[in-house]
């Protein structure tokens, strides 16, 4: 509990302009870092060419390079540009460079038109995104807690951490909406609409520049500035003094290896899980995501003026901890509401009419089997396609114009997929994503603040931004490769499909040390000044 | 809670060389038994991951050498108390 208290300051004239301006240019270079995300399977397949090896590589450049290297690459770039020349133009700079290279991206030809150009245009651009991403958000949150008064901090800021989620769904949002409009094969052709949200892109940033062009300077920013006191080598101050280099150290591995992990697996690697795993159907899944992040973004305001009252460290600890322990059961629990096997086993289904053209006859081994896809309904009110064979029946279609007990029993079910929930189901899987969410919200609501008071103003800009975007784009961004990689682990002979919830240990395992590290070594206290 | 910061120190020194050589090891695993055409692209994707996470790794050894040495004993209560020391990190 904090045991000082925060003096009350008056908030400056015009801080809802001056979190607004910030949180829509950073949420706008969100956007744009996830649709390429999103549209990575027709973006692959439009630049990237398959049964090519040179091609696998470019892509998994742009996937990894990406996220991982060029991210805090631009953290310490534009850190350093931001502790010598300013916050505002800074990340009026990054904002450019990464509305300009989506909109781009948008106008890049594909790899039928242009040949190899078109992956490594793609690439160039991709990087640049990643090195503008890494230098948006230091600078945001920065210049909207220079503005702010101590004893509001945490719920100013939080306005900024709400802009990752928003982004993220207003990207899934306008990716539906154009898919369901144009349908999924003029969408995914090369010259359609999934090239709309890249070109959608450039109408958001000209509106987010000609808002920040408006904003003056950080006051403390300016205040150091007339004084001459600003960091000369902010680089050399931030990890070349011992006493600064153990605090950036202190927050990667006490706070935000943990947070990265815990929002990663909060709302990607969930929403991967739902669609691989449990192989819900891809508008349902989305909305199931959808629904659940617009229900808990209040979560990241709420924490973040709660961090005001009692101290940033236990909300981000506690929402760690509880991470740590419910991601097993809470993804246990998913899998068996979504697991049909014990239905195909007890036959406890009921399948459909043939789908229309999808009737074929093959002849093995001396029988004659049926194939054909179908919709099956399980018991439990889940619906699904499922591909089916039948040996014992006529092998006509007109056989199955009202399937009888008797065929319904004759058949085997090669294979399920695309499950529909019925809204009971639904409801609830939206719950366990939605307890998900929160507990992003509580690890990551009040970081802001908290990273902002750890460092000096000076080098802020470049000591916050590189832990952040290590704790993010690394330790969290690596969470569905390494996922995945352990379920292979998993993988026998006698149980080739391994074990879908081994892939939590990795972000349980970071989460459960980050707890340890921040619970034994961090402060629950606000700083006051963050004007030195 | 003192002994407590310093023991824990010795922990995560010692936890940093394992989780690099674990790596390396699943890196050489994984990059050996890949199929001949997916071989460069693992090669790669496990050295960018290898690229990035053992500085990282060092970072946290030296996190844990300076919790060993009671550097996390008192965090500084102003920015003042943490910007004009003049050590090199790497001094260890």
């Amino acid at each position: 509990m904090i045991k000082q208290q925060i003096p009350k300051e008056k908030a400056p004239k015009g801080i809802g302009f001056i979190i607004g301006a910030s949180s829509v240019g950073t949420l706008i270079e969100w956007y744009d870092f996830y649709i390429f995300g999103m549209l990575a399977t027709i973006i692959a397949k439009q630049f990237f060419p398959e049964n090519s090896g040179t091609s696998a590589l470019l892509s998994t450049l742009a996937i990894f390079a990406a996220g991982f290297i060029v991210r805090p690459f631009g953290a310490l770039v534009f850190g350093r540009l931001g502790d010598i020349i300013g916050r505002k133009h800074t990340f009026l700079l990054t904002l450019v460079l990464m509305g300009g290279s989506t909109f781009l991206i948008g106008l890049v030809p594909g790899y039928a038109t242009i040949g190899w150009a078109a992956p490594l245009l793609v690439l160039l651009l991709r990087l640049v995104q990643g090195l503008a991403l890494g230098g948006e958000y230091g600078g945001a949150a920065t210049y909207v807690a220079e503005h702010a008064p101590a004893h509001r901090r945490g719920f100013y800021t939080s306005w900024i951490q709400t802009t990752a989620t928003l982004g993220l769904f207003l990207a899934l949002g306008i990716i539906i909406l154009i898919r369901q409009w144009q349908g999924v094969e003029a969408f995914s052709a090369e010259w359609g609409g999934w090239r709309f949200p890249f070109w959608i892109s450039l109408g958001l940033v000209l509106i987010s520049i000609i808002i920040r062009l408006q904003m003056s300077e950080s006051p403390l920013f300016s205040q150091l500035k007339a004084s001459g006191k600003t960091s000369k080598n902010p680089l050399k101050e931030s990890f070349g003094h011992k006493a600064n280099f153990k605090m950036v150290l202190l927050a990667l591995f006490g706070a935000v290896m943990g947070q990265g992990v815990v929002w990663y697996t909060g709302q990607f690697y969930a929403q991967s899980f739902l669609e691989t795993v449990c192989q819900i159907e891809f508008l349902q899944s989305r909305n199931i995501i959808l629904l659940a992040i617009a229900l808990a973004t209040p979560g990241f305001v709420l924490f973040g003026w709660l961090s005001d009252k009692i101290g940033r460290k236990w909300i981000m600890m506690t929402g760690m901890f509880l991470a740590a322990i419910c991601y097993r059961p809470i993804y246990s629990y998913m899998l068996d509401e979504t697991d049909t096997t014990a239905l195909l086993k007890a036959k406890s289904y009921t399948i459909g009419k043939p789908n229309a053209n999808s009737f074929r006859t093959e002849y093995e081994q001396g029988k004659t089997i049926s194939y054909y896809d179908a919709t099956i309904t399980f018991n439990n009110g889940i619906t699904a396609k499922a591909t089916v064979a039948d040996s014992l029946h006529a092998s006509s279609p007109s056989d199955y114009e009202s399937p009888d007990q008797e065929i319904q029993q004759g058949v085997t079910v090669m294979r399920v997929q695309e499950k529909v929930l019925p809204p009971s189901g639904f409801r609830l899987m939206m719950l366990l994503v939605f307890i998900q969410v929160v507990f992003v919200t509580m690890v990551y609501g009040p970081i802001a603040a908290f990273l902002v008071e750890l460092f000096p103003t000076k080098i802020r800009y470049t000591s916050m931004s590189l832990p952040y975007h290590i704790g993010n784009g690394v330790f969290g961004g690596l969470v569905p490769f390494l996922a995945t990689l352990i379920v292979q682990f998993t993988k026998t002979t006698e149980n080739p499909g391994g074990n879908p919830l081994a892939g939590l240990w990795y972000p349980i395992g970071v989460a459960a040390v980050c707890f340890v590290i921040g619970a034994v070594y961090l402060r629950n206290t606000i700083d006051r000044n963050v004007m030195d | 809670m003192h002994t407590l910061k310093k023991n824990l120190g010795i922990v995560w020194m010692l936890l940093s060389p394992a989780i690099v050589f674990f790596m390396l090891w699943q890196a050489f695993l994984r990059i050996n038994e890949a199929a001949p055409d997916t071989k460069a692209n693992t090669a790669l994707q496990w050295s960018i991951i290898l690229l990035v996470f053992i500085p990282i790794c060092i970072g946290f050894f030296m996190f844990g050498r300076y919790a060993y040495h009671g550097e996390y004993g008192y965090l500084p209560q102003s920015s003042l108390e943490i910007q004009d020391e003049d050590e090199d990190p790497l001094d260890l």
